[in-house]
């Protein structure tokens, strides 16, 4: 098992000089000087070449690319041409929002979805599973901003249970901020618990198929017990990769529903950076992102492994 | 003291009749030998017994044991009578076991699902119950991915028989395993049966299987029980038709005339195979395993050759190799004086004097394609599609056995029987010199695989064929062969003509292999006309 981790490890770490190579490539190419964009067309050769040195974009690309690479080893990601600060203050600023609302829409998106999928699954065929299936159907096809916006009329317009809209900060309170999350969090959790509800069902109705499930009834265990004990733990395979799938995807992936909601979250961050050609909070943003998809799949490699005993070689 | 007895059981599955009225008894301590071909009804008979029927079953008819009605039991007593009262193993153990639970937690479940033992005290009885199936130098904490297939079925006879159940119902239970497995598991059924004065009812396609075991036998055809009684005299006597013509099946060997010239066709010398083995760490060397070992035999034109072994003896390896599909680390194949290369150098002039048979007739067609496209299929390997293309399908079809309408039907619409036959038929079109037939009647019912045989042995006659028959099925060599090799570990530990290896092996692994082989006692058969030859 520990062999196996390392060599994960070894392929994670693999993976993010990879990805920062290429991206910090992709930058490169994309045509546009960044500094002639902000000073303008008839800028003073001088002023130019001050705010090159200024933004670090003076000499080779290798030692840029290195530059860069070891200002973000020491949380230094650059400075923001458009916002003129640190863009380590604003990722971290983003992050306290998204990051939160990321994972309390995959906690409601599962605790909705292992359920439904389960039931679903045992009563296979009948009433209750073409209702979950149904309902599952109407997540997927509705859009979440549509849904978001009922939300806000039923709740913060007609109940006045909570505010329509906005992010009060940490500093005060645990509680006003969760209540801030809860409407952008089941907006955002609705399609995602849906997807995982099937996939979820697939996976057990695939299990339940399985010989092993035969010798299970064979000794004596009732449905539901053999569904507990011998088909859930099989069936979460998929489930597992889609979770982190939709985690990479809600952690950047929430834009509208931060619109919507007016979040101050990392989606809207990225759109004002491609927005404003801001190339350094661009690169920034993306390489964080990269690195959470590529720590979160290590993190699906290390749960496969505990569940199921077979994939604990290296690879 | 009958145990258990069964009154017309009959089971429909969605009105469509499985079963009718079938009736038998299970005496206790006793072994009762459930015989038939597939499809016949006889798992779904232990399967109604249990009340593990599939979805939009319905059973009637009456199961007594112990004064109950078992098809009279609700649900939550069912529950509690299986496991405990009836225990059950199955055909496939590779797929049998939880892959995610040790096989001690499997086996300890049992006890606990009936409340039989603790949590810990389970798992030390666990301990015990694996010792008594032989597995004592198995950890509790395996995986059942680091077991065989006979350890694997051990562990499912573990589990089944921890709480001394009074039967255990054991369908095909060795049907999966090597003949020597095998007998290791008959053996071991036999002593729990003697010790633990459990009744076994033992269900079998394998008429050898079941002389050498059970007490009573009963024979089962398209759902229904045609004859039964105690196991000698059934075998003896053999009073109805389908009885006889099962038994003469089994034994069936087709005519055959010596069609094996001199001229060498296939020419394999100091063959030597290696698979590569995980790295142990991420810079080191990787292993490897050796899976076939300095092989050397020549194949002349029109022979019939037999290849026998062991699962993980390296046949298929070798018959890989042999195809051109897997490059060799060392040592040559020269096929009528050609070297055989693997991959894409080797040219389609060179793969169409080769064919192969698979065993699985349900997984090597594409059933989205009807039966003409896919015995055209080795036209590719032409220089240009032939002219008579057609007429040339048209020819195989008949040769193996189905009609030329045969050709615009889709996979499906035929039996496992006649797909095999497909098969043959997708391999003779080219006109090859030689066929791979890789344990191609091995999943065949013996009525069917009799009427294969008779087919091969037919086309080898008329189109000069040579075959390469890989197979564990000494029964099979026997039938169809000229020649055998005997191979083991890689190697290739005895040849010679197929009547003297199988009546005087040399080697100690051939006469190993030669007494697991199950066999009807000789005297049995010899009493009536009909039974052509004994088996093996």
């Amino acid at each position: 098992m520990l062999r196996f981790i390392l060599s994960r490890l070894a392929s994670l770490g693999l993976s993010l000089i990879v990805a920062s190579l290429v991206i910090f490539t992709v930058t490169e190419v994309i045509p546009g000087d960044p500094v002639s964009y902000m000073m303008g067309l008839n800028a003073p050769p001088e002023v130019e070449a001050a705010l090159r040195t200024l933004l670090h974009l003076n000499g080779s690309a290798p030692t840029r690319y290195l530059a860069w690479v070891v200002g973000m080893l020491h949380g230094d990601f650059g400075t923001s041409y458009t916002y003129r600060v640190p863009v380590a203050g604003l990722i971290a600023a983003r992050l306290q929002v998204s990051l939160p609302l990321t994972i309390y829409a995959l906690i409601l998106s599962t605790l909705i979805a292992l359920p439904a999928g389960m039931i679903a699954a045992a009563r296979r065929g009948r009433p209750t599973d073409a209702a979950v299936m149904g309902a599952t159907q109407l997540g997927i096809a509705v859009p979440n901003f549509w849904f978001a916006m009922l939300l806000v009329l039923l709740f913060a317009v007609r109940l006045h249970w909570v505010q329509a809209g906005g992010f009060p900060g940490w500093d005060k309170g645990l509680w006003v901020n969760l209540k801030a999350l809860t409407l952008p969090a089941i907006a955002l959790a609705l399609p995602q618990a849906s997807i995982l509800a099937r996939v979820m069902r697939s996976a057990l109705i695939e299990t339940l198929g399985q010989d092993y499930i035969r010798t299970a009834r064979a000794k004596g265990l009732s449905r539901a017990q053999t569904l507990r004990r011998h088909a859930f733990r099989n069936a979460l395979i998929p489930v597992l990769t889609i979770l982190g799938l939709q985690f990479s995807f809600l952690l950047a992936g929430a834009i509208i529903i931060e619109n919507v909601f007016y979040l101050p979250g990392l989606g809207r961050l990225i759109f004002q950076g491609i927005t404003q050609r801001d190339l350094i909070v661009v690169q920034s943003v993306v390489m964080l992102l990269v690195a959470a998809v590529i720590v979160v799949n290590f993190a699906v490699d290390l749960a496969y492994a505990l569940i199921d005993p077979r994939l604990r070689r290296p690879a | 003291m009958t145990l258990l007895s069964t009154r017309d059981l009959s089971v429909s599955i969605n009105g469509t009749p499985i079963l009718d009225r079938v009736s038998f008894d299970v005496a206790e301590g006793e072994v009762f030998g459930l015989v038939g071909e597939s499809g016949s009804g006889k798992s779904m008979t232990a399967l109604a017994l249990m009340q593990l029927l599939p979805h939009g079953a319905r059973a009637t008819g009456a199961v007594q044991m112990g004064g109950r009605d078992l098809l009279a039991l609700p649900e939550r007593q069912m529950c509690a009578l299986r496991g405990r009262e009836i225990g059950m193993i199955f055909q496939e153990p590779m797929t049998a076991l939880n892959p995610v639970q040790t096989i001690g937690a499997q086996v300890a479940e049992t006890l606990v699902i009936h409340g039989a033992a603790s949590r810990s005290v389970a798992r030390a009885q666990a301990r015990h119950h694996l010792d008594r199936v032989g597995l004592a130098d198995i950890p509790l904490g395996r995986f059942p991915h680091e077991l065989s297939g006979g350890q694997r079925q051990r562990v499912c006879i573990a589990m089944a028989v921890a709480l001394r159940p009074k039967l255990l119902i054991a369908d095909e239970p060795t049907t999966a395993l090597d003949v020597t497995t095998q007998a290791q598991i008959l053996d071991l059924l036999r002593d729990l049966v003697a010790q633990e004065r459990m009744a076994l009812m033992l269900i079998t396609h394998d008429l050898a299987v079941v002389a050498g075991i059970a007490t009573h036998t009963a024979v089962m055809q398209a759902g229904r029980i045609v004859e039964a009684g105690p196991t000698e005299v059934l075998f003896r006597q053999r009073a109805h038709s389908y009885t006889r013509r099962l038994f003469a099946a089994s034994a069936h060997v087709p005519q055959r005339a010596p069609t094996a010239s001199a001229t060498p066709l296939l020419h394999v010398e100091n063959a030597t195979r290696d698979y590569q083995l995980p790295r142990a760490t991420p810079f080191a060397a990787p292993g490897h395993h050796r899976a076939v070992n300095a092989v050397s035999f020549t194949l002349n034109e029109g022979e019939s050759l037999g290849l026998v072994g062991e699962s993980g003896s390296g046949k298929s390896t070798l018959a890989r190799a042999i195809l051109g599909l897997d490059v060799l680390q060392g040592g040559t194949i020269q096929l009528g004086g050609e070297a055989v290369t693997a991959g894409h150098h080797m040219h389609a002039t060179m793969r169409a004097k080769m064919q192969v048979v698979f065993q699985d007739p349900y997984g090597s067609f594409n059933p989205r394609h009807h039966v003409a496209r896919l015995i055209a299929e080795p036209f590719h390997l032409l220089p240009k599609p032939p002219t008579d293309g057609a007429a040339r399908i048209n020819e195989a079809l008949t040769a193996v056995g189905l009609t030329p309408d045969d050709a615009n039907k889709f996979i499906h619409e035929f039996s496992g029987g006649q797909r095999q036959r497909i098969a043959i038929a997708r391999a003779l079109i080219i006109r090859p010199k030689l066929i791979v037939l890789d344990e191609a009647v091995s999943a065949l019912d013996v009525r069917v695989r009799a009427q294969i045989l008779d087919l091969l042995a037919s086309l080898q006659a008329s189109h000069g064929l040579a075959y390469l028959f890989i197979t564990h099925d000494l029964s099979v060599l026997r039938a169809i062969t000229d020649r055998v090799l005997v191979m083991r570990a890689g190697e290739i530990v005895e040849t010679g003509a197929t009547a003297q290896v199988l009546n005087a092996p040399q080697h100690p692994y051939t006469q190993s292999l030669i007494a697991a082989t199950p066999r009807i006692p000789e005297g049995w058969f010899k009493e009536t006309t009909d039974a052509a030859q004994p088996l093996v």
